[in-house]
């Protein structure tokens, strides 16, 4: 082959368009200048670095990252060892207060009246007689001394009291085999567990704080406390508890959060 | 002297890691182990925190069954016999000796020198840990037996995000190098030099995964 003769690139075509093109566009062609090109060029370089974000909430990607967040809740079901209990602490490591968090700061926390509060319940239930706080307290309690991890990444080491939560079910003839526990809260919030969860034996309603009746910032007059699920799906001020086999989003898993959560 | 699978699982894996890495500094921004460190939201994958935690859990799939395949292969087929051992103290001292006086060796691709068996078998044990570590802190409670193993859920957090540190570098390292010698880039694509049939086991390993 002779090294100054080029095959022809791969790349070129073999045909050439037909001219007409050029005078029949000549006004589109004149407004196509250098500067503008490249300007185009530079902004579609800054979009590909972008596009990790932005690609995200796009309806394709966000409808397929939901439903591989929806099949990780189905391995965590299988993944949950329904006996097996999360580590407990020693009084000494308790850290008081507790940590804030909810989805506002804690200066908007709208306390709850103890006194006219009422905890209602709804779905599978026998008994739908609303409790409430003073019946509460009357139950016998649980201690927790449990660790609290954020889906953030941060945790501290709480001190929670309060009925066990199966036993409370059992109580007011919930159906055990449904498979959500919904609690609906005063502040507009939503947060649902599955069953195994609800029945762990380290799940309660809890009262109490270190040996305290909770304060209006963590939950005041009662609030969910389970070992095995992140912090989010601990729902506080608790004004209403259902039990159904129907899934409906919940407050996070609507933000696109993960539902199961379990840890 | 790298088989069609070894290509298509390291092309893979760079794109699992990708996911992992952009993901995960998502995650981290939102509670940062070390004040001073914000990873730039442009590095990042996922708008908002719950984003990246969506992809850095459709991304831990692709990672592990694809990473578990690889060790599988590595192992089952001998290439990681082969090519990572033995390692001589002797030619590491060497091999360190010519590379910071720039007269590295590299005509023959499809020998390793011993820096690069360290490099190479050392990413694949923080690749192990990385995932242990991640096992841990997603499932602290089921996984308890595992988490215990380095002590309270921060420590886990920490080394997570060191093995993170530890593969940025490899990467760093392993690009630049690639970069450097092209043709170990285009190994990678097209499968580098052919093993001669007496170039050793290496070249048995080769046929079988083609056979």
């Amino acid at each position: 082959m002779s090294p100054h003769k080029h095959p022809p690139s791969l790349f070129r075509p073999q045909a050439l368009p037909n001219r007409s093109v050029l005078t029949e566009n000549k006004k589109l062609i004149d407004t196509v200048s250098r500067r503008n090109v490249l300007r185009g060029t530079l902004s579609l370089g800054a979009l590909t670095l972008l596009s990790g974000c932005d690609v995200t909430e796009e309806a394709p990607v966000q409808s397929f990252l939901r439903t591989v967040s929806a099949w990780n809740d189905r391995v965590q079901g299988v993944l949950f060892r329904p006996d097996h209990l999360a580590p407990t602490f020693s009084p000494a490591q308790v850290v008081k207060p507790p940590r804030f968090n909810a989805y506002y700061p804690i200066e908007e926390v709208k306390p709850v009246d103890g006194a006219t509060w009422q905890l209602e319940l709804a779905g599978r239930i026998a008994n739908k007689q609303p409790w409430t706080a003073q019946q509460i307290y009357q139950l016998p309690e649980q201690e927790l001394i449990i660790r609290h991890i954020c889906v953030e990444g941060w945790d501290y080491i709480g001190q929670w009291s309060g009925p066990n939560l199966k036993n409370f079910l059992q109580r007011i003839g919930a159906d055990l085999a449904a498979k959500y526990v919904y609690f609906h809260c005063n502040d507009d919030f939503t947060e649902s567990i599955d069953m195994a969860a609800a029945l762990h034996p380290q799940t309660i309603l809890a009262t109490k704080y270190a040996g305290d009746i909770i304060t209006d910032p963590f939950g005041f007059p009662l609030r969910l406390r389970t070992s095995t699920k992140l912090g989010y799906k601990n729902a506080k001020w608790i004004r209403a508890i259902e039990v159904s086999n129907t899934f409906t989003e919940t407050f996070w898993s609507k933000q696109g959060e993960n539902w199961f959560a379990g840890i | 002297m790298h088989p069609p699978p070894v290509r298509a699982m390291h092309w893979i894996n760079a794109v699992a890691i990708f996911i992992m890495i952009g993901s995960g500094w998502k995650i981290y921004n939102d509670d940062v182990i070390l004040g001073f460190l914000h990873v730039p939201d442009f590095l990042t994958i996922g708008k908002w925190a719950q984003h990246g935690l969506q992809w850095h859990f459709f991304g831990m799939w692709i990672f592990v069954l694809n990473g578990l395949a690889y060790l599988s292969y590595g192992i089952a087929s001998g290439r990681f016999r082969h090519k990572l051992f033995p390692i001589s103290p002797r030619e590491l001292l060497k091999t360190i000796g010519d590379a910071l006086r720039f007269r590295l060796a590299h005509d023959d691709l499809t020998h390793y020198n011993a820096v690069q068996k360290i490099m190479y078998l050392g990413v694949m044990a923080v690749g192990v840990l990385i995932v242990i570590s991640g096992l841990s802190l997603w499932k602290p409670v089921q996984f308890s037996e595992l988490a215990d193993l380095f002590g309270n859920f921060q420590t886990i957090r920490v080394v997570h995000f060191l093995c993170m540190a530890a593969i940025v570098a490899f990467i760093l390292v392993h690009v630049t190098l690639a970069l450097l010698v092209p043709r170990s880039l285009v190994a990678m694509l097209t499968g580098g030099p052919v093993v001669s049939p007496d170039g050793g086991p290496a070249a048995g390993a080769k046929a079988r995964a083609a056979g």
